[in-house]
């Protein structure tokens, strides 16, 4: 363990910018991109769902 | 096989005359592009002459990729493609045949107008040279890679933009080694190298290229 | 035998609940493989003494490089494979993996820009491998334009397969053409190979991190295609069961 305490963790020898900065887009884009992922599949299921329901309500209407 | 071709190149020369204007679009928009340049950076020679080969070159590409929607795009609209594709002739040599005229009403005379273009931009004699014969040699694989993306996108909305999106980054290596030649010639190395490479890639472009685009235009008729 | 084995596993319906259980599995690794990452980068690896703690970010940049390569690899198998047998899940695999792919090219130049800045003091050289991995990005990005405008799946897959091949012919020749262009304009630029030998505690790192993108890549590309098959295959008794059972 060569960091003496977290604020010199967080400065990185003075790189804290650069080191943060892709780090943390790298994780932002790591975490954004399953989500939306997720989010459309949802969608996409929901919206199928709805559509295969209200097929079967007509077929049984009649 | 060398009949197909040439029967090819032979029917849409016919049709690209029958259409000047087509034809003098491209030229016109070359000189326009290659015209903007000293009014954007300024008309100090040294710059220009340094920025010239990329500036003819870029421009060169610009303008045989302007003309590339119509490789496929009539013969498509009258279904005289579908023909073709349905024919016992191999569709490749049909690709090989419009890919050479399309060179013969773009890259040709791109390559002829540029050494004009080139005098606005002080161009030394030899460079002028170069800068026409590596025109001359690298647009037949434009022509070519052009003709796959042309495939892709046939009949499709927004064809053109697409298009560009992608054949713009596969032209990349004509143009380092189109630009490079005349870069080497201002600079005294001598062009040989780079016209070999762009030779190869002619070659190259033009043995794969064709049977790649009727592959495509097979997907897009089906 | 195994043929039929794999042909099976090929069919929508069977792979769709077999992404399902094994995208969990591709999670958990990710995230074993990233902890030992970070922990390397930032505990174990030293500081470097030319170039201070900034080095860091090459723990990240140089796992996205692979991967953005190496999807792009893989995106161009099953897009051959998807023409050479005519299975409709390699299309639909080479969709799922083309956005990832495009995300891991961009975030190599991104860190790349971010490591550039302290070391060299520019965001961006015209380095060799950095234009590469600029015109890579512009590649994946014809590719996700070409297969979205096409609203025929089947003619969408194939067409974007094509591409993809042409695409992995031509990655060779841009790169050797791209170095050709950089060794003549020697003065406008910096070459990256100028990074100190490296030690086997920095190599750690860089595979523990470049296998989580990998399993991350997996796992993610999973749940794509996962949608991808939904959307195709709704007419089918399968997705119909599927659907109705769960509401």
């Amino acid at each position: 363990m060569h960091w003496n305490s977290f604020s010199d963790f967080i400065a990185m020898g003075g790189h804290g910018l650069y080191v943060w900065g892709a780090f943390g887009v790298t994780a932002l884009a790591m975490i954004l991109e399953p989500w939306l992922v997720i989010r459309r599949h949802r969608a996409v299921r929901e919206r199928l769902a709805r559509q295969l329901r209200a097929e079967a309500r007509l077929e049984q209407a009649p | 096989m060398f009949r197909i071709v040439s029967h090819t190149i032979a029917r849409d020369l016919r049709l690209a005359l029958r259409r000047p204007a087509d034809l003098a679009s491209v030229l016109f928009f070359f000189i326009i592009v290659a015209s903007l340049f000293p009014l954007g950076v300024g008309p100090e020679v040294d710059l220009l002459r340094q920025l010239a080969p990329g500036v003819l070159w870029v421009g060169a590409l610009l303008a045989t990729q302007l003309s590339l929607p119509r490789l496929f795009a009539d013969d498509y609209r009258d279904g005289t493609l579908e023909q073709l594709a349905l024919s016992p002739n191999p569709l490749g040599l049909m690709v090989l045949g419009k890919v050479i005229a399309h060179w013969l009403v773009s890259g040709l005379p791109l390559a002829l107008l540029a050494p004009v273009l080139g005098l606005q931009f002080d161009l030394p004699t030899d460079a002028l040279w170069v800068l026409a014969g590596s025109i001359l040699l690298g647009t037949p694989a434009l022509s070519g890679i052009g003709a796959i993306g042309a495939g892709l996108t046939l009949g499709l909305r927004g064809g053109g933009v697409l298009l560009s999106l992608l054949v713009l980054p596969l032209y990349i290596p004509v143009l380092i080694f189109g630009a490079g030649a005349v870069d080497a010639s201002v600079s005294g190395l001598g062009p040989g190298a780079h016209l070999s490479l762009l030779a190869a890639l002619t070659v190259g472009g033009l043995a794969f290229a064709p049977w790649a685009a009727a592959a495509a235009l097979k997907i897009a008729l089906e | 035998m195994r043929m039929i084995h794999w042909f099976k596993f090929s069919a929508p319906s069977t792979f769709y609940p077999l992404a399902g259980k094994l995208i969990p599995w591709f999670w958990a690794l990710f995230a074993g493989f990233a902890l030992a990452g970070l922990w390397i980068s930032f505990f174990v690896a030293p500081t470097d003494f030319q170039q201070g703690e900034g080095y860091r970010i090459i723990f990240i940049h140089v796992g996205a490089s692979w991967m953005s390569m190496f999807i792009y690899l893989v995106m161009a198998f099953w897009a051959g494979m998807g023409l050479a047998f005519n299975t409709r899940l390699s299309g639909m695999m080479a969709q799922a993996l083309a956005p990832t792919g495009a995300l891991f090219a961009f975030i190599s130049l991104w860190t790349g820009a971010l490591w550039g800045k302290p070391m060299w003091g520019t965001w961006w050289v015209w380095d060799a491998r950095l234009t590469s991995e600029l015109i890579l990005l512009f590649l994946y990005i014809g590719f996700i334009a070409l297969t979205r405008a096409i609203d025929d799946s089947r003619r969408s897959d194939k067409a974007g397969a094509i591409l993809a091949l042409v695409g992995v012919v031509n990655i060779p020749i841009i790169y050797f053409s791209v170095k050709w262009w950089n060794t003549l304009h020697q003065g406008a630029s910096v070459s990256l190979t100028r990074a100190p030998a490296m030690a086997s505690i920095m190599l750690w790192g860089m595979l523990f991190s470049a296998f989580a993108m990998w399993m991350y890549a997996v796992a993610v590309a999973l749940m794509r295609v996962r949608t991808i098959i939904l959307e195709r295959e709704r007419h089918t008794d399968w997705v119909r069961e599927l659907l109705l059972d769960r509401s």
